[in-house]
């Protein structure tokens, strides 16, 4: 659009330069949480206590990590975290690209129903209340199914897969079906490899949901330690430590259980810690992935 | 070709109704079901009682809502946060597009785009966790401390522990999450303005702040007033993580909002009728509310959300 051949005048750049500086700023502004949160993760507590810990560790272990995965309860958080998230996405995604292929077939009677019918949970929804008491009376409380069942179909997932299936060419499908395959036979060996691109985007969507989520945890399965999640473990350490709450669980395992080893961990040492593990596969996986980030917003459309 | 029945053809089809019924019936327990759930807010709802059982009481929860002086705090609290996050939100996000828009190094560009998105994909619990941490009064608390450093404070704030400093710290953390986020919309409308509109510009002699306010600002018009049209319509979500992780019983009355109350007499109080009462309340409004934005925006000849 602009060539920085042309002429800069003094006035553009004060400009550049104060622009550039902003934009310095916000990536320092951005970074500079998760820098410290690293470094105070990676630093001895005790020495972390005394304070001045900014961007590197000062006195460098590896202990905080090695205490706080050795604790069973953080531990088994993290591999509930982790099944969550895998089974979650792909029921999810196939679910809602099975549904996306049933009414992106136009010779399909009831098409239109099964389209209106989800197009139209958009725009009302039960409410707290109510679904809570469905999800009792299901006997979905204390179950490690309620973060899956409840969530099997996105409309919007089905939306953004059902735009992509229609950009498929028909005779491909077609010619499927000419060749003597069943409708579920095209869709695991023709329509789902084709939808690859628009399937990561909405399943890394879908998963950085899981992973994130935790609300259903702690309305559902607050009582059951074993179904706990490392959202939920490092959300617990953090109301513990943000004033006294008498609404909220305050089922602070590892503060608690850290009062006796006081010497080799801090409750800041382990929430540091907590929220490392909490974020670090996203921060991981972001940069590599950043296009299909960005993609779901463009492919959702205008955001609300 | 002979007209089938329904029923023939719905045989015929057998694969794509296996493949679609089934989901149907989840959509309908788990997202009709809820909506006649709504009866309960009308009702003296007892757990364990049969749906017929239940007591029918009309308005009366409602009645209790509109009494109840807690409602009318947390009522301003939703309305009060959201408004600050609308207006707080809109100008960050529209003066973080242009900025980009204006940087000549491309590869900069990407990467300053590339972090700014980031903290929008963490959750709020990990998000909570680091503003907690940068507003400690400990030595880790950088907001303290660059405070102190720069002689604005004598003493470190216990800024979670006041009720005053609450809708500041929570816009700061919605603009902090969900900045770069949001300026994607705008940076997507500013590609659509046409560069001969800068080009005639420049050639008159415009400024670089001349060619934002008379060419990109007006170019971005129809977008920002869609988008400040919808969001009037979700005045009511003030969003419910950060309230719920941030605040504290000390902040209460600032942090509770509409969904916390929801949450606190249902779920943790057990009143389900009352709590629902408020639910349906907000729903309703909200209806009208999207309903109502959505006119306007046919209205102003702008692409309807429905």
């Amino acid at each position: 659009m602009k060539t920085s051949t042309r002429y800069a005048s003094p006035g553009d750049r004060i400009f550049d330069f104060c622009n550039i500086a902003l934009m310095l700023l916000l990536i320092a502004v951005t970074l500079y949480p998760f820098a410290n949160m690293m470094a105070v993760s990676l630093n001895d507590a005790m020495d972390s206590s005394r304070g001045g810990i900014f961007l590197k560790p000062r006195i460098f272990t590896w202990y905080n990590y090695k205490y706080t995965l050795r604790e069973a309860a953080i531990y088994h958080s993290l591999l509930i975290s982790v099944l969550r998230t895998v089974i979650g996405t792909i029921v999810t995604v196939f679910c809602s690209a099975m549904v996306a292929y049933t009414i992106s077939r136009p010779e399909y009677v009831l098409r239109k129903w099964v389209a209106l019918s989800f197009v139209l949970t958009m725009y009302f929804n039960g409410g707290l209340i109510p679904t809570y008491l469905l999800n009792k009376e299901l006997h979905l409380i204390n179950s490690f199914w309620v973060y899956i069942i409840p969530g099997i179909v996105g409309v919007f997932n089905v939306i953004i897969i059902r735009s992509f299936i229609e950009g498929i060419p028909d005779g491909i499908i077609e010619s499927a079906k000419m060749d003597g395959a069943g409708d579920f036979g095209t869709f695991m060996r023709i329509v789902l490899p084709l939808c690859l691109p628009v399937l990561a985007t909405v399943s890394l969507f879908v998963a950085v949901g899981q992973w994130n989520s935790w609300f259903d945890v702690f309305l559902y399965n607050s009582s059951n330690i074993n179904l706990s999640t490392l959202q939920y473990e490092l959300m617990k350490i953090l109301q513990s430590s943000n004033g006294s709450m008498t609404q909220k669980t305050v089922g602070d395992v590892l503060s608690n259980q850290t009062g006796h080893v006081m010497n080799q961990v801090t409750p800041a040492s382990i929430r540091a810690t907590m929220t490392i593990i909490a974020s670090l596969p996203i921060i991981m996986v972001y940069p590599f992935l950043q296009k299909y980030f960005v993609k779901g917003m463009t492919l959702g459309g205008v955001k609300g | 070709m002979v007209r089938k029945s329904l029923l023939s053809k719905l045989i015929e089809q057998r694969t794509l109704v296996l493949m679609s019924v089934p989901l149907l019936l989840w959509l309908f327990v788990f997202r009709y079901i809820p909506v006649w759930g709504w009866t309960i807010a009308f009702q003296h709802f007892r757990p364990g009682t049969k749906l017929f059982d239940q007591e029918w009481v009309g308005f009366d929860n409602f009645k209790f809502l509109f009494q109840d002086e807690s409602f009318y705090r947390v009522m301003r609290n939703t309305l009060a946060m959201s408004s600050i996050n609308l207006v707080l939100g809109f100008i960050t996000a529209i003066t973080l597009a242009i900025l980009l828009n204006e940087l000549r190094h491309l590869y900069f560009k990407r990467i300053v785009q590339t972090i700014s998105y980031m903290p929008h994909f963490i959750s709020w619990v990990v998000a909570s966790s680091i503003i907690v941490n940068a507003l400690s009064t400990e030595s880790t608390g950088i907001v303290n401390l660059i405070l102190l450093k720069l002689g604005i404070i004598q003493e470190p704030i216990l800024w979670l522990a006041e009720g005053k400093y609450f809708w500041g710290i929570l816009g700061t953390a919605e603009v902090w999450k969900n900045l770069g986020w949001n300026t994607i919309i705008y940076l997507a409308a500013i590609t659509t303005i046409d560069p001969a509109q800068y080009e005639a510009a420049e050639i008159d002699g415009a400024s670089r702040l001349q060619r934002i306010l008379y060419i990109t600002l007006p170019g971005l018009k129809p977008v920002i007033v869609i988008l400040l049209i919808l969001n009037l319509g979700n005045i009511l979500e003030s969003g419910f993580e950060p309230q719920y992780l941030l605040g504290n019983g000390l902040t209460a009355d600032y942090s509770d909002n509409l969904d916390i109350f929801v949450l606190k007499y249902g779920i943790a109080m057990g009143n389900f009728s009352f709590a629902t009462a408020a639910g349906v309340f907000k729903t309703v409004i909200s209806f009208i509310l999207l309903f109502s934005a959505n006119h306007i925006a046919k209205r102003l000849g702008q692409p309807r959300l429905f």
